[in-house]
């Protein structure tokens, strides 16, 4: 666990452990996380690392332990113990997601795609495409607003997915193997420009992967394994 | 990587003096260690001798610097049989890493952190080559990319032996 000072702390889990039925996912992990900072989290499948996210995220909420997050401009939360409706809440204001499968709406534009998280919050439609078309342009994807997602190319549709991700200007954005799908070039496209953006704005970055050269866009990595966070893998067999 | 070598395949692109040679070869391949002079002209005057290449005679002012070199027949051939013969593939550092790993074994001592240390060197050093691959052109990049997918290889390697420790362990104790 890092010793850094609360004020420069972001997100911080305590004790987290979470089981799915009699498998133990997470088995009390410690973590703070840096705000601004670009933390990979990295372990073999099934270590526990997309559950440890999902905990972060506010998704799940831990079988026991704590997650509080502290925002720039607010008291510390603890998202652990929210209710379900301010968990969506803080979910739809404060943080982005990327998934490996950009998991974009297939019958809505590109455009549309990104716009919807400004929309679900208040925004006005003409703001909420402006401000899309403006990420998607920073993004590469100049005239491409009006494709569908199934016009568009893996890489293209993941930044999509970024822009999507990032057009509510989220405190911290949870990427999950965001280009685990994408072959080497693409992946690199998507990581360079994502992180071009994320480190513009000070946004903090959760990206799990199991893929070396992604996590070596990240400032630190940690590796979880058996639902523990350790330095390496560590696995015996 | 064989200096030689490259140096006559710069050299078959069209005659030059030794200087502009060590410039080129720089250029493209000296990233983080540039090629001394001494090195150049040492091996111009042995490809001299074994007639790869000739000198096209000498400008006034004298210096090593003032020769041209062109490539011979002979040196064109090599070139040739240079870039078309598949090179050995490398193990060096995973050979070190192996010996490293089987003798903390067979020691009784703690092999699991001596790959988290290989391993925690691998990523700082890919986490470095990143960086620099940023607003790099992109020969840089190549070049980064190459040393990137080699420690990218290494790690596989340390992930694959770390989760096999217990089993070597055992392996080695009974053998």
């Amino acid at each position: 666990m890092s010793t850094l000072r609360n004020v420069d702390i972001i997100l911080s889990a305590r004790s987290l452990r979470h089981s799915f039925g009699q498998t133990e996912a997470l088995r009390g992990i410690d973590l703070d996380i840096k705000a601004g900072e670009v933390l990979a989290i990295m372990g073999p499948s099934g270590s526990g690392k997309s559950t440890l996210l999902h905990c972060l995220a506010g998704v799940l909420t831990p079988d026991a332990g704590t997650v509080t997050y502290r925002p720039a401009d607010g008291q510390p939360l603890v998202i652990s113990s929210l209710s379900e409706s301010n968990r969506s809440r803080l979910r739809l204001t404060d943080f982005g997601f990327v998934f490996q499968f950009g998991q974009l709406l297939p019958e809505l534009s590109a455009a549309d795609n990104v716009s919807l998280p400004l929309l679900l919050s208040g925004t006005k439609r003409r703001e909420a495409l402006h401000k899309s078309t403006e990420l998607l342009d920073r993004l590469g994807l100049q005239g491409l607003g009006a494709k569908l997602p199934g016009e568009l190319s893996g890489g293209q549709a993941q930044r999509v997915a970024v822009a999507r991700a990032l057009v509510t200007s989220p405190a911290v954005l949870f990427a999950d193997e965001p280009t685990g799908a994408l072959d080497s070039l693409a992946s690199e496209n998507v990581l360079t420009l994502m992180l071009e953006l994320v480190r513009e704005a000070g946004t903090t970055v959760v990206l799990i992967t199991h893929d070396a050269r992604t996590a070596a866009y990240s400032d630190r990595e940690v590796v979880v394994r058996d639902g523990v966070v350790g330095t390496g893998y560590r696995v015996t067999a | 990587m064989n200096n030689s070598l490259t140096l006559l395949g710069l050299l078959s692109l069209e005659p030059s003096y030794g200087y502009d040679l060590k410039h080129s070869y720089d250029r493209y391949f000296g990233s983080g260690k540039a090629l001394a002079f001494g090195q150049v002209y040492s091996t111009l005057a042995r490809m001299v001798r074994d007639e790869l290449i000739r000198a096209l005679g000498e400008e006034t002012g004298g210096g090593p610097d003032r020769k041209k070199y062109e490539i011979t027949l002979a040196g064109q051939n090599k070139v040739r049989e240079w870039l078309f013969t598949p090179d050995v593939p490398s193990g060096s550092l995973q050979s070190e890493l192996f010996a490293k790993t089987v003798i903390a074994l067979l020691l009784d001592d703690d092999a699991d952190r001596l790959l988290d240390v290989q391993r925690r060197e691998h990523m700082s050093r890919m986490r470095e080559l990143t960086r620099m691959k940023q607003d790099a052109d992109l020969l840089h990049v190549l070049v980064c990319d190459h040393g990137l997918f080699h420690i990218e290889a290494d790690l596989r390697w340390i992930d694959h032996t770390s989760a096999r420790l217990t089993r070597l362990k055992k392996e080695l104790h009974s053998a």
